[in-house]
């Protein structure tokens, strides 16, 4: 079995309002920082995973993305693995 | 109607379980179960509430969890014969995240956590949720969500106007909901889906009682 390093980000679609990222957004402009046109936020999930090849490991993280990680009808997801 | 029994659906964090029993068993006389979110045996019980609060601290986002409680995998089989199913508040976004209803709960536009009551338009009768037998068409209804606000993308939005889905929407949009949508329901009719609560809106002593006839209409066939 290979053991896998996953990173996955989970980021709101660009046509959903993040307020969350617009109050930052503000903060970051009151504390000064200049030239700032957009701030969203996003999640960063880390899994650590076992499985026979990347392949395996990919066919698993597209299911655990598409079914939980992420909400597709709001967010997209895009993942980078690593082997250990 | 004096078997019929209304399951009451608690998971870790569920907060508003408590108010529903009360305000079916106390206001109308409906029996209820308390049902755990372990169980899958729906056999006993006719129509089921999803109650407001913070299922699984609302970790991952609001409903994500608790969408694989073995309770709600048994709810397909549930909803496909044709019994009730009400999602408020937090059970609404439980039914958005499990793919019961279209759409997601997102964080309200002002960040507010909004604690208030609202007027509501009855927009749509499917389901016969809101037959008040005054055809009083604006209902007032408190709402107390930090993560209310109902997003679509216009394709979905079309075929909730079409197909008359959309049972209610505000009148002073709170949280930045697309289309002021407050509650929606599934094509059938016998899923509703409401980030208001009509649980606390059962006796006029505490503010109200608009919240009666949808509560009451979990009877219905």
């Amino acid at each position: 079995m290979d053991q896998f390093a996953v990173k996955v980000l989970v980021r709101l679609r660009s046509s959903v309002l993040d307020p969350a990222g617009e109050a930052t957004k503000s903060a970051s402009i009151k504390l000064g920082a200049e030239g700032i046109k957009s701030l969203r936020i996003g999640k960063m999930i880390e899994v650590k995973i076992e499985g026979n090849g990347e392949n395996e490991v990919r066919e698993k993280i597209d299911l655990l993305c598409d079914r939980l990680f992420a909400n597709t009808v709001i967010e997209d997801y895009e993942y980078s693995l690593e082997k250990l | 109607m004096e078997n019929f029994t209304v399951g009451v659906v608690v998971f870790p964090g569920s907060n508003c379980d408590r108010d529903v029993s009360w305000a079916l068993e106390g206001c109308l006389d409906i029996r209820t179960k308390y049902l755990w979110h372990e169980s899958s045996d729906l056999s006993d019980v006719d129509a089921i509430v999803l109650p407001g609060g913070f299922s699984y601290g609302d970790y991952l986002r609001c409903g994500a969890i608790a969408r694989f409680s073995p309770l709600i995998n048994a709810l397909d089989e549930f909803v496909k014969s044709g019994k009730r199913v009400l999602g408020i508040c937090n059970g609404f976004q439980i039914l958005t995240e499990s793919g019961f209803l279209p759409g997601a709960l997102v964080a309200n536009k002002n960040l507010n956590f909004i604690c208030d009551d609202v007027e509501l338009d009855i927009v749509s009768s499917k389901g016969g949720w809101f037959n008040n037998g005054v055809e009083k068409q604006t209902i007032k209804l408190p709402i107390a969500h930090g993560e209310g606000r109902y997003y679509c993308d216009s394709d979905t939005l079309k075929k909730l106007v079409d197909n008359e889905l959309i049972a209610l929407r505000y009148k002073n949009n709170p949280n930045g909901s697309s289309f002021d949508i407050a509650g929606i329901t599934n094509e059938k009719g016998n899923v509703l889906g409401l980030m208001p609560h009509p649980e606390r809106a059962c006796d006029e002593t505490i503010g109200g009682t608009d919240g009666l006839f949808t509560l009451k209409s979990l009877i219905l066939k």
